[in-house]
């Protein structure tokens, strides 16, 4: 574990990642279900109990399973951290921020490779589900990069809420986020106001751009791309706040 | 000239309205162990607080080692053990060093910082499997990993056995005798007095007294006086060079500069005095001393 080369493998954000990476291997009570539920609910919605529609759900289940890990391993992860005063020992620290913040979106975003890598296996032995290397490869691409505003989202929740209300809150939005997104049932199902309302939330543009990549269903992809900058601009803008309120608590 | 260890002028902080430091003006030489004792509420966490830009500062200014502390500059220069600071605890030892080393220039000699904090054979051991005094060796590895030319440690033993505490003394006594500046807070009296070069005294945002050990202990009564008598003790106070008397089940305990006039007016008053009791002050009930009057009122 000591290493004597210097550069990169020296680097704060290298030696964060690492960290962040061990937590999860090590906390299988927190990892494993949240590779194994999204899994789960493809293997029995996508595969079992709605026939023919195993490559739509892929792109579906996929950004839920990466929503879920960006949002807890983000924004539990620092709440807990505020509460155990780990947090205030690394900015007591000389560690630089943006060091701790590449650990975690890199630990986060492998996670979400691993369940769309995952997921992506179930359906192609399972769920006869059949693309080019490119449009695999895009997937990948897509849901991992989509992490992004999710970890910004948990961060500012786990930042603005106090340590013990985070977990709760985000549990709570977890789920009703998903589903209003369409991820469990296409959106083109809900009635006039509920689809309204999906048209503006970060993960069902997500999924748009996850089915698109796929030729799942074709659509416009720089629509969904501009409202998630702005999503993790706003997000971004939230953490801010949050850090500077930091500065400020007791 | 060298910088001062840590310059602070009209340094005031609050909560809200609840006011944790008011005007405080330091100067502190650097090479010294520096005590900060005072009891819960006196505004020794904020002060380190400020120090090491966890806090921003509201009023007053601030320098540590001719730096301000929101400098990046000014904290790797820096080490701390915090009072209340947990780690990612299912890291091992060795992880959290070298997760801790990475934020400072210089390469660290994980050896010698082992050896330090007593830690050789717990390496690979997670942080959750350590003992209590365990964990607070390795909060002490990760403050010294980067060679801080300011140790800052808030309450450090608190909680240790004392066998754990003598350890983390010696390692204190150490890098003083190697140079390094050490800001040492505490309750503990008697750490104070075995360890510091400096002591300062706070009490609600203030400093009471400060000045070397030895100038503290002169500016506090020096005697003790214990005894079992009936007499009234409002005589007593008006005695000269009594500092504070009080009375627990029928024991008369007095603070005073010397002793003598004391023990004579007792016997003169009383002929049944029994179990008279003289003894030279510790810090400790210097310190009450010197916190006690304003204490009252509260």
């Amino acid at each position: 574990m000591i290493s004597s080369q210097t550069g990169f493998l020296q680097s704060p954000g290298w030696q964060f990642l690492q960290c962040q990476w061990l937590n999860l291997i090590r906390s299988p009570a927190y990892s494993l279900p949240t590779l194994l539920f999204p899994l789960m609910f493809y293997g029995f919605f996508g595969l079992l109990m709605i026939p023919g529609q195993s490559l739509w759900l892929l792109c579906t289940f996929a950004t839920f399973g990466i929503m879920g890990a960006a949002l807890f391993s983000f924004g539990v992860s620092i709440a807990v951290e505020r509460g155990q005063g780990w947090l205030l020992l690394l900015r007591a620290s000389p560690a630089p921020i943006a060091g701790l913040m590449f650990g975690k979106a890199g630990a986060a975003m492998l996670f979400a490779m691993l369940i769309v890598v995952s997921m992506s296996l179930l359906a192609a032995l399972f769920g006869d589900v059949r693309m080019t290397t490119m449009q695999w490869a895009g997937l990948v691409f897509v849901l991992t990069l989509g992490t992004i505003p999710f970890c910004l989202l948990g961060l500012s929740l786990g930042l603005l809420l106090s340590p013990n209300a985070a977990p709760a809150v985000i549990n709570i939005i977890y789920l009703p986020l998903g589903f209003l997104s369409g991820l469990w049932i296409p959106a083109t199902q809900f009635p006039g106001f509920l689809q309204a309302i999906a048209g503006w939330l970060p993960p069902y543009h997500l999924a748009e751009l996850a089915l698109n990549v796929t030729g799942a269903k074709s659509s416009a992809w720089l629509p969904p791309v501009l409202i998630l900058l702005v999503y993790s601009l706003l997000f971004a803008m939230m953490t801010v706040v949050g850090w500077k309120r930091l500065k400020h608590a007791k | 000239m060298q910088p001062a260890l840590l310059r602070s002028e009209q340094l005031r902080h609050r909560y809200g309205s609840t006011v944790a430091l008011e005007s405080l003006d330091l100067a502190l030489e650097p090479g010294q162990v520096i005590a900060l004792l005072g009891p819960n509420g006196a505004g020794k966490t904020t002060l380190i607080h400020l120090m090491l830009g966890v806090l921003p500062i509201q009023h007053g200014e601030m320098e540590i080692l001719g730096l301000k502390p929101t400098d990046p500059n000014c904290r790797k220069r820096l080490g701390a053990m915090l009072q209340i600071s947990g780690v990612q605890d299912n890291l091992t030892v060795i992880e959290l060093m070298a997760l801790f080393s990475s934020f400072y220039p210089e390469n660290t000699d994980f050896d010698s910082v082992l050896e330090q904090a007593g830690l050789h054979g717990l390496e690979k051991r997670q942080f959750q499997h350590l003992s209590g005094g365990q964990k607070q060796r390795v909060l002490y590895a990760l403050a010294v990993i980067g060679n801080p030319d300011l140790l800052i440690l808030d309450e450090p033993t608190t909680g240790l056995d004392p066998s754990a505490r003598r350890k983390l003394w010696q390692a204190i006594d150490q890098r003083r005798q190697a140079g390094g500046s050490v800001l040492l807070c505490t309750h503990y009296l008697d750490e104070a007095e075995q360890l510091a070069d400096h002591i300062i005294v706070m009490d609600r945002g203030r400093i009471r007294t400060q000045g070397s050990t030895d100038e503290v202990r002169a500016q506090v009564p020096r005697q003790q006086i214990r005894c079992t008598s009936t007499q009234a003790i409002e005589s007593i106070r008006t005695l000269e060079g009594v500092q504070h008397v009080s009375r627990e089940n029928g024991q008369i305990h007095i603070l005073a500069r010397t002793a003598e006039p004391v023990v004579r007016h007792l016997l003169q008053q009383d002929s049944n005095v029994s179990q008279l009791e003289v003894q030279r002050t510790t810090l400790e009930t210097a310190f009450l001393a010197l916190t006690e009057p304003t204490e009252q009122t509260a």
